[in-house]
């Protein structure tokens, strides 16, 4: 028998669930207890691409260092699901606990020798509570997490807040709920003991939030002024538009006439929402869609439109698990390539990368300045794991003196003044041309839309050129970009080093994490977390500082190394690949694990789980 | 594509409308299409219709897909903007055009194979969300700038210029419409210029989802004996079930028909539809009995034209979506960004 786990406030609590069993709300209160109690809390779902039946599972790191990525290995497991019970329980740590149903008796070979069994006959209980099948259903979920509370040391008063809260304008549910929760916790007063891991009150949350990035984008889209939202269901981008359209219903609602300042269409695919996104951008709205992978693919004729013609848009790309379907469900960072490149011809787009779910706010709002001032396709990319997971975040925040920047329009006035206006004409140097919208002007500022090539004034011609001039123009534009994106953001190492590190998006949590633990063992690297292309010097100037660059993706072939490669000439022996894709979030055991061993430092036990 | 203006000048005599324009003014750059095009006229029609309603060019907006016929809005309106999409895509790119701007009047220009073939399921949704716009379909039943392979539109055991018999069943771009709730419906003959103009003032003054199927002979690949689209099989072959008289405001109808004759379908705008009848029992008001006498005369070898259908009630997706009169794209900073107390409150939420 191992020693039992003992911890406080560091832990990893994992659920094993059946989907659709209304498990969801029950882990998401035992989760918001940990953070009222103050204590920062990392959790995601483990899902599959299914309604009802199939397994899910809730995995809850308590951190009270405030590491956000997913640790790995699980010290609790709270086994509700049969299905999965095997593999479930063979996952806890040595020492770990093992929490499940014992209202049906379990043969002695389905334990390990190695573990804590914490029995509670949950479906009994709820059983002789309630009659109605599915209140006996959702109750037993609560009642687990009653006991839970009660042998973590999860003080109960703060659940009854977090109940009434949640159910203030349903109050009938509350002692409803409270009552369900309570029998959970007196079963485990009577019948169990205080767990070797434990939650203690601290003060380390501060006013963060807990916000997943999906929600987050989505109310950016609405501080960016985005007025179209074109969409067309996929996981993991649909929570997006929603978010989008319930922040619109609560905030975009003129006051005097009850009409919607916003307008969001389902289309029937995601050929059509960018359709709609570029023909709103065209005249003159701010546009955006939400997609993943797949969507990408079926966009691309648009995208090289709205690169060529010159349109802005603004793309959410949350990505998952490809090729094709791939793995529908699971996070990965596989669309870097198929967005940057994206289109046949030569294209070029810019993307933004956020971190977490403060950052999908920003990012979200900014893109809608970059379509317009860079009049072409902004890509935000997102991924499965900050998209869908809640994440602890700074707090949103918003400058009140903050303009929508409408980018280069000339106006009927201009016009009027006897402005020299050429749609693609490069007026200032910075490769980007004025535009007008439809309907500025009787007999001024009118011009032809087309994807195929013309000169400064719009004119049509196949003239090498006259091509060559608005394909050189485009250059300079991207080039402009450069210095809009948002900057990289630079972690020196304690030491003078010339290892580098370049990371980017969901990795970052994980990442620092991973950064603390090596440099405890040592092995300083300084590290540089990427957060736009076009990449701006200050990357380059990074990577040519650094012997040796470790480059930690969330994809098989490398794509943010390929696109350093091919966009600053960089030597791929300087650039090492760590690379996480099997579709679970990327953890600091694993990049401290690999670049230890690349660096030369013998290799940790426990370290090199992939 | 054509880079050639026409000139600006014009003889004196000719007539202005209302905003002082001349026919001219609705004019675009010189066609580079086929001599004797069908589309050619249908760009005519564009020009002789916003002339005759008073429209002002750049209040206008002209898209288009891919083809011969999604390149004639070069050929008209020359000053108004106009967007050559990509193939088939048209519907959704006007479709957010008009979100962004409910303000302009939106002509949506394309062909049988943009429309029919690769842009089948945008035509479709465009038409059951009731976007308002005229969506007008160039049908020659070919494809003419890839050089005559069939099109979607084509009848079936119909001839190419080469000889093929087409196997396939041909797509009724009208019935369609009319199965996916356009609220105004009509077929016409570039070759008929009477009965076009008008069409296209009723559809352009419509709010709602309003499609001409407009039959356009291919003088190249398209108009020889066999061909079901041709200037010969399609005037041997029309029946018109009505002629349009369209009246902007209530203006008395000068026409002198004889009572019975005529019916006239106002609209919520005003504008009055006169139709002289010439089925006698057809009524341009009932959706289900225009599919039913479509599908009859169809199978008896007619090519039925006319304002087939029309909703004079209809509602558009602005209504739908219930948006605010002032275009969203000129909606500014202070209508659209909720500022830092409200954010204040949604921080508090996710606590």
């Amino acid at each position: 028998m191992s020693k039992p786990l003992a911890s406080v406030n560091d832990f990893v609590v994992k659920f094993a669930n059946v989907n659709g069993s209304g498990s969801a709300s029950a882990n998401g209160l035992f989760v918001k207890s940990i953070l009222r109690s103050g204590v920062p809390v990392a959790a995601r779902n483990i899902f599959p691409s299914n309604i009802q039946g199939l397994p899910t599972w809730y995995e809850v790191r308590i951190c009270e260092a405030g590491h956000l990525g997913r640790r790995g290995g699980v010290d609790l497991m709270v086994a509700m699901n049969p299905q999965t019970w095997d593999r479930d329980v063979a996952e806890i740590e040595p020492g770990g606990y093992l929490f499940y149903d014992s209202t049906k008796p379990m043969p002695p070979s389905k334990f390990r020798a190695d573990i804590n069994v914490v029995g509670v006959p949950l479906t009994q209980i709820s059983n002789t509570a309630y009659s109605d099948p599915r209140q006996r259903q959702l109750f037993k979920n609560i009642i687990y997490v009653g006991a839970l509370a009660h042998i973590l040391g999860i003080e109960v008063a703060v659940f009854e807040t977090l109940l009434a809260e949640e159910f203030a304008k349903k109050p009938k549910l509350i002692p409803a709920n409270i009552e369900a929760l309570h029998l959970g916790v007196d079963y485990a007063k009577e019948h169990l003991k205080p767990l070797g891991l434990q939650v203690k009150r601290a003060d380390r949350v501060g006013d963060r939030i807990f916000v997943d990035g999906n929600t987050a984008a989505g109310l950016g889209a609405v501080y960016g002024g985005a007025t179209v939202c074109a969409w067309y269901p996929i996981t993991p981008s649909t929570s997006l538009a929603e978010a989008f359209t319930s922040y619109c219903e609560q905030l975009r609602i003129d006051p005097e006439t009850g009409k919607a300042k916003y307008a969001i269409v389902q289309a029937e695919d995601e050929i059509a929402s960018i359709g709609i996104v570029v023909g709103a951008g065209w005249n003159g709205a701010r546009a955006f869609t939400c997609t993943s992978g797949p969507g990408i693919s079926l966009m691309q004729e648009f995208i090289g439109l709205s690169y060529f013609a010159e349109i802005p848009a603004v793309i959410f790309d949350v990505q998952r698990g490809g090729p094709s379907t791939g793995m529908p469900t699971r996070t990965q960072q596989s669309d870097i390539l198929s967005a940057a490149y994206a289109s046949h011809g030569d294209t070029k787009h810019v993307m933004l990368l956020p971190q977490d779910p403060g950052e999908c706010f920003e990012f979200g709002s900014l893109a809608f300045d970059l379509a317009d001032r860079l009049q072409t396709t902004i890509f935000v990319m997102l991924d499965l794991d900050m998209g869908m997971n809640e994440w602890l975040t700074a707090p949103f925040t918003w400058d009140d003196n903050r303009n929508l920047d409408r980018g280069k329009v000339m106006t009927a006035e201009m016009l009027e003044a006897g402005a020299d206006f050429g749609r693609y004409l490069d007026v200032d140097g910075d490769g980007i041309p004025f535009r007008t919208y439809p309907g500025t002007h009787p007999d001024k500022g009118a011009y032809f839309t087309r994807g195929t090539s013309r000169d400064r004034y719009a004119r049509y011609s196949e003239e090498g050129a006259v091509y060559v001039d608005n394909m050189e123009r485009l250059v300079r534009k991207f080039e402009a970009a450069k210095s809009l994106v948002p900057a990289p953001v630079l972690r020196k190492a304690p030491k003078a080093t010339r290892f580098g590190v370049l990371y980017f998006g969901s990795t970052g949590p994980a990442m620092h994490e991973a950064l603390d633990a090596l440099e405890s063992r040592g092995l300083h690297l300084d590290a540089l977390r990427v957060r736009g292309f076009p990449f701006s010097a200050e990357v380059f100037d990074f990577i040519h500082q650094h012997d040796l660059v470790f480059v930690v993706e969330q994809n098989r072939d490398a794509q943010l190394r390929t696109l350093l490669m091919s966009e600053g000439g960089i030597d791929p022996a300087r650039l090492v690949k760590v690379l996480h894709y099997d579709g679970t979030p990327i953890t600091a055991r694993f990049i401290s694990g690999e670049i230890a061993g690349l660096m030369g430092a013998p290799a940790q036990t426990g370290e090199m789980a992939k | 594509m054509t880079y050639i203006a026409k000139p600006r000048f014009h003889h004196p005599s000719l007539i202005e409308n209302k905003l002082g324009f001349t026919r001219r003014d609705y004019e675009g750059k010189v066609s580079t299409l086929c001599a004797g095009c069908g589309h050619d006229s249908i760009s005519a029609a564009i020009v002789q219709a916003c002339f005759e309603l008073d429209i002002e060019p750049h209040r206008l907006a002209k898209l288009s897909g891919i083809g011969c016929s999604s390149k004639t809005p070069d050929y008209f309106l020359g000053a108004s903007h106009g967007f050559n999409t990509v193939h088939g895509r048209m519907p959704s790119v006007l479709t957010g055009a008009n979100l962004a701007n409910r303000d302009l009047i939106y002509l949506g220009v394309s062909g049988d194979g943009d429309s029919a073939s690769i842009g089948l399921g945008q035509f479709a949704h465009s038409i059951r969300r009731g976007v308002s716009m005229a969506y007008i379909v160039e049908n020659n039943g070919v494809y003419g700038l890839t050089k005559g392979q069939f099109s979607a539109t084509a009848d079936k055991n119909s001839k190419s210029k080469k000889g093929v018999v087409n196997h396939d069943s041909a797509i009724d771009m009208v019935s369609l419409a009319l199965q996916l709730g356009a609220t105004f419906v009509g077929r016409s003959f570039s070759g008929d210029k009477a009965q076009l103009v008008p069409l296209i003032k009723a559809a352009i003054r419509h709010k709602g989802a309003a499609f001409i199927d407009c039959i356009s002979p291919c003088i190249a690949f398209n108009n020889h004996a066999g061909s079901t689209k041709s200037f010969d099989w399609v005037r041997e072959h029309n029946e018109a079930v009505n002629h349009l008289d369209f009246m902007v405001g209530r203006a008395p109808i000068t026409a002198q028909y004889a009572p019975g004759e005529t019916v006239s379908v106002e609209q919520h705008d005003g504008t009055v539809l006169t139709l002289r009848k010439v089925a006698a029992d057809y009524d341009p008001t009932d959706r289900a009995k225009a599919m039913g006498f479509l599908m009859e005369r169809q199978a008896a070898g007619e090519v039925v034209t006319g304002l087939l259908y029309i909703d004079p009630e209809a509602e558009d997706l602005h209504d739908a979506l219930d948006t605010v009169a002032t275009p969203l794209n000129q909606l500014g900073g202070g209508d659209l960004t909720p500022g830092s107390a409200a954010l204040a409150k949604i921080n508090a939420a996710l606590r």
